[in-house]
């Protein structure tokens, strides 16, 4: 298959956001236009007057995509030129559960037409690792950096796959790019179903959450395996897949140790009580998911 | 010479000022509206949202967002794709749009929005004055300021006409005193569907989003670049004070109305006294010239149609033989005791051979009535300071001294 994201743009070795951009066409085809608010991503791809993208694609601002991505499907529809064009919109989790929300509650509540997909790394990686409402509990960003009276971010995670779902969107799944195959094929019906539809994608950060630059994907999948990152699909309102781990569930430990922004809980008194608390969270997802 | 205005009786209809803009709107055939409502704007929405449910705008798709930030980033997209783009706001929404503002500029898409001048908060006022756009001058768009709902209504489309043309793809702010203007009824004329097919061509862009032909809109730029999107937009910008000459005759041509282009002018030609000032409260001055010109009072006014681009050049030439220009502002600079208007007009005859005393007026802030009288004393001032010189640059005017 052809990729659509050029290679030689600017990510780091072994970036997440590369691959995920990668997935993600390949998911939607060649007929499709893609919006990027600011971060890693749009950066690394677009350094004025050189492109990564084989598509059609615009960059406005941090916090508008959906709303940008309303305009394109509303005007493709007025110059009657929709056809198949997909409305693809790219963001990071800082740009999607945290500035960009009220947009995209928009964009879902007039139901457009469009993909959104998250690309989840857990932090603001484009400004230099600062926590979003997506970084873990006990995770060490720049600004919730573990400290002799902190273990780190002292919140879950915003389950934003949850909200989105109460949007009444016919469809939202979670991905990993860990599991190529998962995430093109879910990009894939997503683009093909009428309305406004969602992927959350997790993608683990080499820069940002401190591992080798060749071990991405093996994280990524660590964070599946473990049931913190489970991988479902949700048509108009049920959970209608779940990808099983059975019996080779890992231990969250495991999947902790990898990653340089959990090492305090390994060094801190009261760590291993944090660890535990992680493990909570995985166990939840696993009863709840039937994992 | 200015045209002489031909206003055809006949086709008069007593109209809101928001409708003349809503149905202006409309037979500029647009393809994308996107906008929220907020005070005084709201009529123009609603009016618009009606065209739609009676399917009197072909082609055109109304986004009914959830906030001004998504209002002008749909449009950034809608634009971006190809369609011709309206939207309208005013005072807390145009501020919400602040960074979308400098985004659509910069990106050089042509979009245009009504603005109904209203104070911004705090203290929270809904009443007209024009701080909110003036806030926002720095951001890359035109800036029209109309004087009366024929006059809002005709700019509408020439506003489309000039941010379109190749040369100069900047977006612009059509500007009318909130509820004055945009509440108002007036006699007009609207604009006809067939008259403005003629003056205005469907939009065709050069660059859009479009999988036959990829292209990436939005690029970041290092510091090697940055600088030249700039200038060009500049360039733009002083391209643009022809081109709202050009297409303000090109209007008169096809309906035979004219307000003058970037500047108009009133009883100017022998005036000691020259008042400068923008939008609705022209109509009162021009009165009050009227009054004292029977008096054999020198005045004359300078209407400032366009705010940006600012045109020095037509400012400079008409002041050129005043003994004495009086700026009125609707805003403030705060920090410099000043309105806009006035800085930027004392800055455009520095460096010039004239030579005569500026001073400034800030009135009718937060919707304050401008009162012929408060007029008459400003040019009573003038006169004092063609006798004296100077003793107050610039000043607040009719403050009710026991609420200090
Ligand atoms: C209004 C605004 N606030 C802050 C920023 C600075 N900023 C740029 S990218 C970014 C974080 C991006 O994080 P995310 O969306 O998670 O994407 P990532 O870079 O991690 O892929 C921030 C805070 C901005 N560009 N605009
Ligand atoms: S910081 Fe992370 S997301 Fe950003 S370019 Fe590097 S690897 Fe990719």
């Amino acid at each position: 298959m052809k990729s659509l994201l050029a290679p030689g743009h600017r990510g780091c070795a072994g970036c997440c956001d590369a691959m995920a951009a990668k997935f993600t066409l390949m998911g939607a085809g060649e007929d499709c236009i893609v919006i990027n608010p600011t971060g890693c991503l749009e950066v690394m791809t677009t350094p004025f007057p050189e492109t990564a993208w084989d598509v059609p694609w615009i960059h406005s601002l941090f916090e508008n995509a959906a709303a940008v991505g309303s305009g394109i499907e509303a005007a493709l529809k007025a110059l009657g030129k929709k056809g198949n064009t997909k409305v693809v919109v790219m963001g990071g989790d800082g740009a999607t559960l945290d500035i960009g929300m009220r947009s995209i509650s928009g964009a879902f509540e007039r139901g457009h037409d469009l993909t959104y997909v998250c690309i989840d790394n857990e932090a603001y990686m484009n400004t230099g690792v600062q926590r979003s409402g997506a970084t873990p509990f006990s995770a060490s960003t720049t600004t919730s950096p573990a400290g002799k009276v902190s273990f780190g971010n002292d919140r879950p995670k915003k389950n934003m796959p949850a909200i989105m779902v109460a949007h009444g969107a016919p469809y939202v799944a979670t991905t990993s790019i860990g599991y190529p195959k998962d995430m093109i094929n879910k990009v894939k019906k997503a683009v093909d179903i009428e309305g406004p539809t969602y992927i959350h994608a997790h993608a683990p950060c080499t820069t940002g959450w401190g591992f080798d630059t060749s071990k991405t994907v093996e994280v990524a999948k660590m964070a599946v395996q473990t049931g913190l990152w489970p991988l479902y699909e949700v048509e108009e309102g049920e959970v209608t897949k779940v990808r099983k781990i059975g019996k080779n569930v890992k231990p969250v430990e495991d999947y902790l140790k990898m990653q340089r922004r959990f090492s305090h809980l390994f060094k801190m008194e009261g760590g291993l009580e944090e660890i535990a608390k992680i493990q909570a969270l995985a166990d939840k997802n696993i009863e709840v998911y039937g994992l | 010479m200015a045209p002489e205005n031909k206003i055809d009786k006949e086709k008069m209809v007593v109209v809101e000022g928001s409708y003349a803009v809503a149905h202006a709107t409309k037979v500029c055939r647009p393809n994308v509206i996107s906008a929220y409502p907020i005070t005084p704007q709201t009529h123009i929405v609603e009016d618009l949202s009606q065209f739609m449910a009676d399917g009197e705008i072909p082609n055109c798709e109304y986004i009914n967002v959830e906030s001004e930030f998504s209002a002008l980033s749909a449009l950034v997209g809608a634009s971006a794709a190809g369609a011709r783009c309206y939207s309208a706001t005013t005072s807390q929404g145009l501020e919400l749009m602040h960074e979308v503002l400098f985004n659509i500029s910069g990106m050089r898409l042509p979009v245009v929005m009504t603005i109904a001048n209203r104070a911004v908060s705090a203290p929270i006022s809904i009443w007209n004055d024009h701080q909110d756009a003036i806030s926002q001058r720095d951001t890359g768009w035109l800036q029209l300021y109309a004087e009366n709902t024929q006059e809002i209504s005709d700019m509408t489309a020439q506003a489309f006409k000039i941010s379109e043309d190749k040369d100069i793809l900047m977006p612009s702010m059509v500007c009318m005193d909130g509820f004055i203007l945009s509440h108002v009824y007036e006699p007009i004329v609207l604009l006809e569907q067939d008259l403005t097919d003629e003056f205005l061509p469907a939009f065709e862009p050069e660059h859009v989003l479009d999988p036959k032909n990829p292209m990436s809109f939005g690029a970041f730029a290092d510091p090697n670049y940055y600088t030249e999107f700039r200038y060009l937009q500049e360039q733009a910008m002083q391209k643009s004070l022809k081109k709202i000459e050009d297409v303000a005759n090109e209007f008169y041509d096809v309906y035979g109305r004219y307000y003058g282009g970037l500047i108009d002018e009133y009883r100017t030609d022998d005036a000691d006294i020259i008042i400068m000032a923008m939008g609705s409260i022209i109509g009162t001055i021009k009165d009050v010239i009227d009054k004292l010109r029977d008096r054999n009072v020198k005045v004359g006014l300078l209407k400032v149609r366009s705010f940006r681009p600012f045109p020095v050049e037509a400012i400079k030439g008409a002041l050129k033989d005043a003994k004495v220009v009086v700026v009125l502002d609707k805003n403030i600079s705060l920090g410099l005791n000043e309105g806009a208007l006035f800085t930027e007009t004392k800055s455009s005859l520095y460096n010039t051979k004239l030579d005569m005393p500026i001073i400034g007026y800030m009135v009718g802030h937060g919707g304050r009535d401008i009162k012929v009288d408060l007029i008459e004393k400003i040019v009573d001032d003038a006169k004092e300071v063609i006798k004296t010189g100077i003793t107050i640059e610039s000043q607040f005017t009719d403050l009710k001294e026991e609420l200090l």
